[in-house]
């Protein structure tokens, strides 16, 4: 039976940069991403999107068209538009992919290890009104800047915490687009408890980069920080968005509201391999638990970039190299570091994670946003409350997965990606739990929804893909 | 801080152990005869089948070669409608309970065969045995208007029908509350020892005193029959199970394998594995459970399957209940079966009568554990 | 609700509920849509409330249209192509017996 030596899945710098190493020392690799294109989110449209080959969104946008054109040069096999829905551990060791292609179409590649590089989603931010049309997340926003050029028209709000919200005010105002409100509802202490991490942060890319960023954001831009409550008031669409800062309340009419919360690792592919998570206090998200070189306990399944916990997207390129050379020496049976190559890469690992913790504490949300009032939507798929969850819990169900059966929460195409921590941080709230010990519903396959032709055409791909054998790579120079 | 009391006087009056379909169903029924009921449960991850079931009330091939339990699961279907009515009114939860009949789709002549045999052969035995008929391409087209090309026929029984299996369970959960009973999650019991006046129940959350104990902890059972002087050898057999997006209501009868919910998802299943205690899905089963419902209902191709998950249903060595009370320790009882709702109704009321009052009566005999004695316990 | 920054290339023209819409060739469908005044694309499937693009990467599942007979499909994971046709406003899709490619 043929196979591969590494299937990557992810095509953001992450999943690029493995590609690019894994192929340069002789690995045969298949990079699969359900994106048009390499590039991910962070450098999203980088070939073909609105703003590929200008330096209009910054030059760290433009270095994702350098690492596409190194992948392009790799020779490594691509399948984009494609979604990995399951990987599987055979009995031997090896893995089975699923990969669903086209509307009724699957295939299934074996490989001896695999890179997941899935990358980071936004932490929810629910609020009283955020499933109206008009709300939209931050990022939403900046993806449909990068790939297609457009940008919000009639009043805007931008409303949450975290750096991205005021990178896209900065890019916003740096292309001549106004906004009208940004209301930051970082928690009031978060300075002080920040202040530990000025050390490392004054050593990072962040400060110069940060500070510069903020200063145009602010320029642009009417500012109100402590917001404690946010809401979106509409009927059928989006009119206003109303804010509470102490005892005042103010609503605004707003066409458009951006929420942004922060980004967490995406966690559905890695949690359903089995292999173990833990919950990280400091950055309020479950990541999965690997070594310097990005492997887990699954033997085998090494995790980099974003979707191994947030590190930017020069951490995730490090890690991606890193992950490469783990594959290597694991496949080869080779022991140590002393490629220099990988020493360098982990130089600049080292490097691009300075300053994180300082923006980890900067931007943390308020424990109340977490976990919102009783009438708030969890759910968006299920249409499930804040209240529904207590309820649930009050009458017995300690945990996720029994919240799930009792509510419904979780059980929507979505797959809990947009509900999965909110349930968590109401049941931790309500029996005084820690996340860590409460634990996040199971994920399982198929990890996206796909059709059910999809899934009866895997048996036959199956077959299919163990007689052919897989593209030969490049070997070493 | 007082003293411990004398050892006069029970926590409860029962204990069930085990939070699934079976265990609230024996402690609805308990608690509604008046006595004091505590549910013991494991925690948010455990084997719990009735979070992973189908929802089929089912009848329809029940019992072929054991008339008792044919008996048993037909007696069950007909007391569903009154059962799903109380549990509705106590919950005010809708159950989304339905019985028109239920269907089996054939796709060969000889499979259409068999069934047909095998269903004459039980509905002969003359006792009071389930109702079919027999139905050609055109016969299940009627019913079943989006039904494949593939299909030659199928078998209709009347009384079939299904339920919304989570809510089943919410439900549960609620109505034994509103009687007074008392869940206990995180509970895992260890050991059970005999008082004089009842049973030491002892687990993750402590001790408890009861007067009686009920057995109803699915897998758990075969660990925890012996501390009781019972045998019950049961094992996990895993079915896969894919369910689809919400989609317009096109179906309005329940299949054994396919069955659209009152949300409008339609449940696709299930496999049986014997795999252990390994609940995972694999790509080359779920292939066969898809490319099966698509044969049977063409327009499944293009549905989204949005969750599949493996669940593992409780089997005796024959497939069939347990219901046993404990000879070395009176007052201790052991229900297990893989129906349990199916069989939620004379849970609720027969069998929960006959724990509540002592009284063994015959229904039960047939369903003695000692039919596996000498069967070694798994594991 | 939102404009268009950068003028694009060149054009397609998809149908949009029936009606023939001109979009920059190549573009995001959930974008187009926006453009095009499409605000709510669906209706949620419990409660029937409007709802639009939300995360704009795949993962919310709001902005989920009818594109050329297949139900439920992610606008914002799509690139329009000329000829397109596009339904919103479904709540639980119907399956139709043959659904094109
Ligand atoms: C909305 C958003 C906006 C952001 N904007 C910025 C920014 O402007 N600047 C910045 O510095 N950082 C930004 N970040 C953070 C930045 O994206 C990350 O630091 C960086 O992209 C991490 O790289 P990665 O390779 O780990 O993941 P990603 O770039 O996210 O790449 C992961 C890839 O995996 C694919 N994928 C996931 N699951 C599957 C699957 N099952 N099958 C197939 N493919 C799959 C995805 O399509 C994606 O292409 C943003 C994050 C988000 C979520
Ligand atoms: S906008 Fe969220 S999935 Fe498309």
């Amino acid at each position: 039976m043929t196979r591969l030596d590494l299937v990557i899945v992810g095509a953001g710098p992450a999943g690029l940069r493995a590609s690019v190493e894994a192929a340069a020392v002789g690995l045969s690799v298949m990079l699969v991403d359900e994106g048009r294109e390499p590039g991910g989110q962070v450098y999203r449209g980088s070939e073909s999107g609105a703003f590929a080959g200008t330096a209009k969104l910054g030059s760290d946008y433009a270095a994702g068209a350098v690492l596409a054109a190194a992948f392009r040069a790799s020779g490594v096999e691509a399948l984009f538009g494609a979604t990995v829905i399951q990987i599987e551990r055979e009995a031997d060791g090896s893995f089975c992919v699923s990969v669903a292609t086209g509307h009724d179409k699957a295939v299934v590649v074996r490989a001896r290890a695999v890179i997941a590089a899935t990358g980071a989603q936004e932490r929810p931010f629910p609020i009283d009104g955020w499933t109206l049309p008009g709300v939209m997340t931050a990022g939403a926003a900046q993806t449909m800047l990068k790939a297609d050029g457009v940008v919000p028209d009639g009043p805007v709000v931008l409303a949450g915490t975290g750096p991205l919200l005021y990178l896209l005010a900065a890019q916003y105002g740096a292309l001549g687009v106004a906004i009208d409100t940004l209301l930051d509802t970082a928690a009031p202490g978060n300075w002080r408890r920040a202040l530990p991490h000025v050390p490392g942060f004054l050593t990072s890319r962040y400060a110069f980069k940060g500070l510069g960023l903020l200063g145009k954001a602010l320029a642009a831009t009417r500012i109100i920080r402590g917001v404690e409550a946010v809401s979106a008031i509409g009927d059928t669409r989006l009119s206003a968005v109303t804010y509470r800062k102490g005892a005042t309340e103010r609503t605004i009419p707003a066409h458009v509201l951006l929420l942004h919360h922060g980004v967490v690792p995406q966690i559905n592919l890695t949690w359903s391999t089995g292999a173990q998570h833990r919950w990280n206090a400091a950055r309020l998200a479950f990541e999965p638990v690997r070594d310097a070189s990005g492997k887990t306990d699954v033997p085998g399944l090494f995790i980099a970039g974003d979707s191994g916990g947030i590190g930017g997207a020069q951490a995730a390129e490090a890690e991606g190299a890193l992950a490469a050379f783990g594959v290597l020496r694991m496949l080869r049976g080779t022991a140590g570091d002393d490629d220099p190559i990988e020493g360098r890469w982990r130089h600049r690992l080292a490097v691009s994670l300075r300053g994180r913790a300082f923006l980890d504490a900067l931007y943390a949300p308020r424990q109340s946003h977490l976990s919102p009032p009783d009438d708030v939507i969890v759910c968006r798929c299920e249409e499930v409350t804040a209240g529904d969850i207590r309820k649930a819990v009050r009458r017995g169900a300690m945990g996720p997965n029994q919240v799930k059966a009792f509510t419904r929460a979780g059980m929507g195409p979505c797959q809990s990606r947009m509900c999965g921590l909110t349930t968590v941080a109401i049941i931790a709230e309500e029996t005084g739990l820690s996340p860590g010990d409460i634990g996040h519903m199971r994920l399982r396959a198929p990890v996206k929804p796909v059709t059910v032709a999809q899934i009866a055409s895997l048996s036959e791909a199956d077959e299919r893909r163990t007689t052919e054998s897989p593209s030969a790579t490049r070997p070493r120079k | 801080m007082s003293l411990a009391p004398e050892r006069s006087g029970n926590d409860c009056d029962v204990a069930v152990i085990g939070g699934g379909v079976v265990g609230l169903s024996l402690a609805y029924g308990l608690a509604k005869t008046g006595l004091a009921v505590t549910i013991l449960d494991e925690g948010d991850i455990a084997h719990r089948a009735s979070r992973g079931n189908f929802g089929l009330v089912w009848v329809q091939g029940k019992g072929l070669d054991n008339p008792d339990y044919a008996r048993w699961s037909l007696a069950s279907a007909r007391a569903w409608p009154f059962f799903a009515a109380e549990i509705e009114a106590a919950t005010d939860t809708a159950l989304s309970y339905e019985q028109r009949g239920g269907l089996m789709a054939s796709l060969t002549e000889d499979d259409l065969d068999t069934r047909c045999n095998d269903l004459r052969r039980l509905h002969n035995r003359g006792q009071d045995c389930a109702d079919f008929e027999r139905l050609d391409a055109g016969g299940m087209k009627r019913l079943l208007p989006a039904i494949g090309p593939d299909v030659v026929g199928g078998t209709f029984c009347p009384h079939d029908g299904h339920v919304n299996a989570l809510r089943l369970f919410n439900a549960l959960h609620a109505a034994a509350a509103s009687l007074g009973a008392i869940y206990r999650p995180n509970a895992t019991v260890e050991a059970i020892d005999r008082l004089p006046d009842g049973f030491s129940i002892t687990g993750a959350t402590g001790e408890i005193r009861a007067g009686k104990v009920v057995l109803a902890a699915g897998l758990g059972n075969a660990r925890l029959g012996p501390m009781v002087g019972i045998h019950a050898p049961v094992r996990p057999q895993r079915g896969q199970i894919l369910v689809t997006e919400k989609l317009a209501h096109f179906l309005d009868y329940p299949l054994g394998t396919i069955r659209q919910t009152d949300e409008g998802g339609v449940m696709i299943g299930d496999s049986k594995e014997e795999v252990g205690f390994d609940n995972g899905t694999r790509h080359d089963v779920l292939a066969g459970i898809a490319a099966n419902a698509i044969r049977i209902f063409p327009l499944l191709a293009q549905a989204q399957v949005v969750r599949s998950w493996g669940a593992l249903r409780v089997m005796t060595p024959d497939g069939y209940p347990i219901y046993e009370r404990s000879v070395t320790h009176p007052g201790a009882y052991l229900v297990t079966c893989h129906s349990g709702v199916t069989l939620a109704a004379v849970h609720a009321s027969h069998v929960a009568g006959m724990i509540g009052s002592g009284d063994w009566l015959p229904d039960l005999t047939p369903f003695a554990a000692g039919r596996f004695a000498d069967v070694p316990s798994p594991g | 609700m939102f404009r268009r920054l950068v003028e694009p290339a060149g054009h397609v023209t998809v149908t949009i509920d029936g009606r023939p819409f001109s979009v920059a060739a190549g573009e995001t469908l959930s974008t187009a849509l926006l453009l095009a005044g499409f605000a709510g694309l669906r209706r949620s499937a419990r409660l029937g409330r409007e709802r639009g693009p939300f995360c704009g990467m795949g993962v919310c599942f709001d902005c989920l249209v009818t594109i050329d007979g297949a139900a439920n499909r992610q606008a914002c994971l799509v690139r329009v192509r000329d000829g397109m046709a596009v339904q919103t406003g479904t709540r639980l899709p119907a399956l139709a017996d043959t659904v094109p490619e």
